[in-house]
């Protein structure tokens, strides 16, 4: 019975309740005063349970606490789906109370993902046309909160209606809500569009019914004033009678007064701006507003309004920044529009108080809209000024949003960046993380040609202080800017050499091959390059990169090491045996890596032939390692011990001095700045370290695999044991001009795969590959899938598989054919991926396909 | 404003700037309704911060930008509230019309 209260303080009562429980602040007492996890749940269960019952029962006059209550459990992250349904009852009741906690119910609780949402489309309809105000705005407020399409097309005409209403109060609301539903179904633009425009111009005209704003559009403060005679005032209560009798309840001058509530103009310039990012036929339209828009700004900077919508000083900064906002977009590749803009941005920018963070906003927004449109060339380097006095704002979120801005900026005005790279050169010692990795990129974005020793210089010193998740980046940056703009070979081993002290472990894997490919290409530097990189060794074998390069370089320089002359380097007296010490102490230690360890045995078998004295030691340590437990080694040392024994006449000439190796050049470097994660295609170093592994980023990423799956000559080698059917193989079938050799591309257990092209002389553009996966193993292949992926320029088509099933021991293939067009003669590149079931294991395997034959899209 | 944390999730063309003034606009709007507001205010009148904020901020924009305006609805709403129930709990209530 309502009104009455029975408290319920043990399970053993009966659970038919019709009176509440707790009341939401008790229930948030007892939550909060929970000691632990489990006592809090205990509460929340007790009282969920009673929340259950209650709602069973039906109790309507309670129901809006019960809602209250769960709504709370529900912020806490307690399941609360089951007052789904009650929303709805609270909603469709006619007291405001229900609706209100039932509207936020709806909000809360409901979302698009589930179908219930869709009930409480008739609510929303029933109370968007009842007119009473505050029920109208709670309606439009959840429609554009959690209005998903079919919602917002059911309801787009009542918001319509709404949209040319005299009430201020409920118009707002409306336009904001039409914001909401261009953005769930952009097809509704057409339907705002018309409405838009009219709220637009019902102010140019000076009608102040519900349109306040009106006044800025080309009037200045004495209109303002005469806005209050009571001839006007009249005039409005006129015609706002007939919405006042509806409202004759607690609705007093607020809301229908037209004097306040420049919400209209905000929403308007809102619900435009929309429009135009969805619709270039709105963009060519509103285009013709620019000079209004223009106006209205300039009359909000030079003449305010009113000090209720200004913040320290600045008036309204919201509606300004969201005017800006859309001159932006009005602006964008239109000439004519920018040039219009182009003075009222100037004042924005020289006029506006930036003591407090509003006008800074309004600055930044300005800023961001002459960066975006047509601007004249010196207010282009006005806002980067601007940006370059934020850097030096104490406020860091200032700063943050300068180098951000600046870091957009920095390819397109890069001589006006420059001139503020000291202060982001300073920047770099932020102690803010997310401020000091901005800096770091925008300061690695500034190196040139010009200034890259000094810049070199900062960036080493912040390699050595900098937080460790930015040593990689870090480390990478400068030995990327050090390959763009090294002045000399001398500096840029210099550079590398420091890295590689100073942060070893984060450089990429290709660092090393790069050195040593640096190093090997300058010859009058080889013996400074062996020295310096004997000392660094000497004193340090952690780095696993140095040890790395250095073993290489003492192996193929060694003879230099021990001349003991360079001019650039004091003189160094290195003897023999401290060489192979060290070597050897490389070999050993339990730091070296696998791959290191490569490095310094086969630098040991190279020392051989350039050092003077015996080999004894050499062979000695050689020999040793003919049992290593690491395949790789045992296997060197097996091959070094026999050339020794069985081939020493031919020592010399195998352990010459390495030729320099061709990597890709130039081309290295674009894709290196496009792609991290490249892994560059350089065969300098002798022995692959394992580490060349990259990771799998996008697609045109190349994966190294160790097996080599794509180095199979083209012409195939029939597989033991199987009968392979290869369609091109057929004599019947009509040979094209010049056949291109088939491609075995993957072997994994018995299971292989090869590519067949056709190139159809009719459709030049076509190529049309056809996979064969084959099965010589002892198990059956299933739920065989092959996906592919080429470059964008290219398309691919795949056909539907002749089966996914390759029975054991060469059973019917599964054939599948691509169709890729390729109009651009664009260089083939495609990445498979295979997923199958073998021997109760599933096998997914993702491989970049070498090797495609030229003819397949020249 | 000593324990109040907010978060705001923004798209990434938007100024962050006067993002930072909305949360504070919002932040003064509380301290207005509840006079000096703390946590626990929030805490226990969470459906009355809501109410603030959706009359503050309406499907993610900014819907009015005085103070006053916003606090005015917010009060009305509440006066409205009061008299349903007033209304409801005596005796001579029989059914809610349209008409007020």
């Amino acid at each position: 019975m309502p009104g009455q209260r029975v408290f319920l303080h043990s399970r053993t009562l009966p659970v038919r309740m019709v009176a509440p429980s707790l009341k939401l602040q008790d229930l948030i007492e007892e939550i909060r005063g929970a000691k632990t996890q489990a006592q809090e749940r205990e509460v929340i269960q007790k009282e969920c349970a009673h929340i259950r019952a209650s709602f069973r029962d039906g109790d309507p006059v309670h129901r809006h606490r019960q809602l209250a209550k769960l709504l709370y459990v529900h912020m806490l992250g307690y399941p609360a789906h089951f007052g789904q349904m009650e929303c709805l009852k609270l909603i469709a009741s006619s007291r405001f109370t229900d609706k209100r906690v039932g509207y936020l119910g709806a909000m809360l609780l409901l979302d698009e993902r589930h179908d219930a949402h869709l009930l409480i489309t008739n609510s929303i309809k029933n109370d968007l046309s009842q007119g009473i105000q505050p029920v109208q705005g709670l309606a439009l407020c959840t429609l554009s909160t959690m209005g998903s399409a079919e919602m917002c097309r059911d309801l787009a005409p009542e918001v319509e209606k709404l949209l040319l209403q005299p009430s201020p109060y409920v118009r707002k609301k409306a336009i904001l809500t039409a914001v909401h539903m261009i953005r769930k179904v952009p097809e509704l633009s057409s339907v705002f569009l018309p409405p838009c425009v009219h709220l637009l111009h019902e102010r140019h005209h000076g009608k102040a019914v519900g349109l306040p704003i009106l006044c800025f559009s080309s009037v200045d403060r004495r209109i303002e004033n005469r806005m209050g005679t009571p001839a006007h005032r009249r005039r409005v209560a006129h015609t706002h009678r007939h919405t006042r009798n509806r409202l004759s309840c607690p609705w007093p001058p607020p809301f229908t007064s037209p004097t306040l509530t420049p919400g209209i103009l905000l929403g308007t310039i809102t619900l435009i701006t929309e429009l135009c990012e969805r619709s270039p036929a709105a963009l060519k339209h509103f285009r013709k507003v620019v000079p209004q828009l223009v106006q209205i700004l300039r009359t909000l900077v030079t003449t305010g309004y009113s000090t209720e919508h200004s913040i320290s000083g600045v008036s309204d900064p919201f509606l300004q920044v969201q005017i800006l906002r859309l001159l932006r977009i009005l602006g964008r590749n239109h000439e004519e529009s920018s040039e219009t803009m182009n003075d009222l941005l100037a004042q924005v920018a020289t006029n506006t108080d930036t003591s407090r963070n509003a006008g800074n906003a309004v600055l930044f927004e300005t800023v961001l809209t002459i960066m975006d449109i047509h601007s004249a060339a010196g207010l282009r380097v006005l806002a980067v000024n601007i940006l370059g006095r934020f850097l030096l704002n104490s406020d860091r979120n200032i700063r943050y949003v300068a180098l951000t801005s600046l870091l957009r900026l920095v390819q397109s005005d890069h001589s006006a960046v420059q001139r503020h790279r000291p202060t982001v050169v300073d920047c770099l010692q932020e102690t803010d993380a997310s401020l000091s990795r901005r800096a770091l990129e925008l300061s690695l974005a500034l190196v040139n040609s010009s200034n890259v020793r000094a810049m070199m210089q900062e960036l080493q010193a912040f390699l050595e202080s900098c937080p460790p998740d930015l040593r990689a980046d870090c480390a990478s940056g400068i030995l990327l800017a050090a390959e763009r703009f090294a002045p000399t070979k001398r500096w840029h081993i210099d550079t590398i050499l420091h890295v590689l002290t100073t942060a070893g472990t984060h450089v990429r894997d290709d660092a090393v091959a790069n050195l040593t490919q640096l190093i090997g290409g300058a010859q009058e530097l080889h013996a400074y390059s062996v020295r310096r990189l004997y000392n660094a060794l000497a004193e340090d074998i952690s780095q696993q990169p140095l040890v790395q390069v250095a073993a290489w370089c003492i192996g193929e320089y060694g003879d230099l090491l021990l001349e003991g002359n360079c001019e650039e380097i004091e003189p160094l007296q290195v003897d023999e045996e401290e060489v192979l010490a060290l070597l050897e102490k490389v070999l050993q230690s339990h730091m070296s890596l696998p791959a290191t360890r490569g490095y310094a045995l086969t630098a040991l078998m190279k020392l051989s032939t350039r050092l003077q004295g015996d080999n004894n030691r050499i062979r000695q340590v050689v020999s040793i390692y003919r049992s290593c437990l690491d395949v790789e080694l045992q296997q060197r040392a097996v091959e070094y011990d026999t050339l020794f024994r069985k081939y020493d006449h031919m020592r010399a000439a195998i352990l010459e001095k390495m030729p320099l190796v061709e990597r890709d050049g130039p081309q290295a470097d674009e894709e290196a700045k496009q792609s991290k994660e490249a892994a560059q295609l350089s065969e300098a170093a002798p022995a692959p370290t394992e580490s060349q592994a990259s990771q799998l980023l996008d697609l045109l990423d190349l994966l190294d695999r160790a097996s080599g799956d794509a180095q199979h000559p083209p012409p195939l080698d029939p597989s033991p044991g199987g009968a392979l059917v290869y369609l091109l193989d057929l004599p019947c079938a009509p040979p094209p001009p010049a056949p291109i050799p088939d491609l075995k591309v993957f072997e994994r257990e018995g299971v292989q795969l090869n590519l067949s092209f056709i190139r159809p002389p009719e459709n030049p553009a076509l190529l049309l590959i056809t996979i064969t996966a084959t099965n010589s193993s002892e198990g059956d292949v299933t739920n065989f899938i092959c996906q592919a992926a080429v470059p964008k320029s290219l398309q691919l088509q795949l056909q539907a598989p002749s089966g996914n099933t390759v029975p054991a021991r060469g059973g019917l293939p599964i054939t599948q054919l691509f169709r890729i067009l390729n109009p651009n003669k664009a260089p083939l590149r495609l990445k498979l991926r295979l997923t199958y079931n073998h021997f109760h294991q599933s096998v997914q395997e993702i491989f970049e396909v070498n090797n495609l034959p030229v003819e397949s899209w020249q | 404003y000593a324990s109040l944390y907010f978060c705001c999730a923004i798209e990434d063309q938007d100024n962050e700037l006067i993002t930072l003034e909305i949360i504070h606009r919002y932040v003064e709007l509380l301290d207005k309704y509840f006079g000096s507001v703390c946590e626990l205010d929030i805490i226990f009148n969470f459906e009355k911060a809501y109410f603030i904020l959706d009359e503050f901020l309406l499907g993610g924009e900014v819907q009015e930008t005085s103070k006053k305006n916003v606090l005015k609805a917010i009060e009305q709403a509440d006066l409205l509230q009061e008299k349903t129930e007033t209304m409801y709990h005596s005796k001579s209530f029989i059914g809610f019309k349209k008409a007020y």
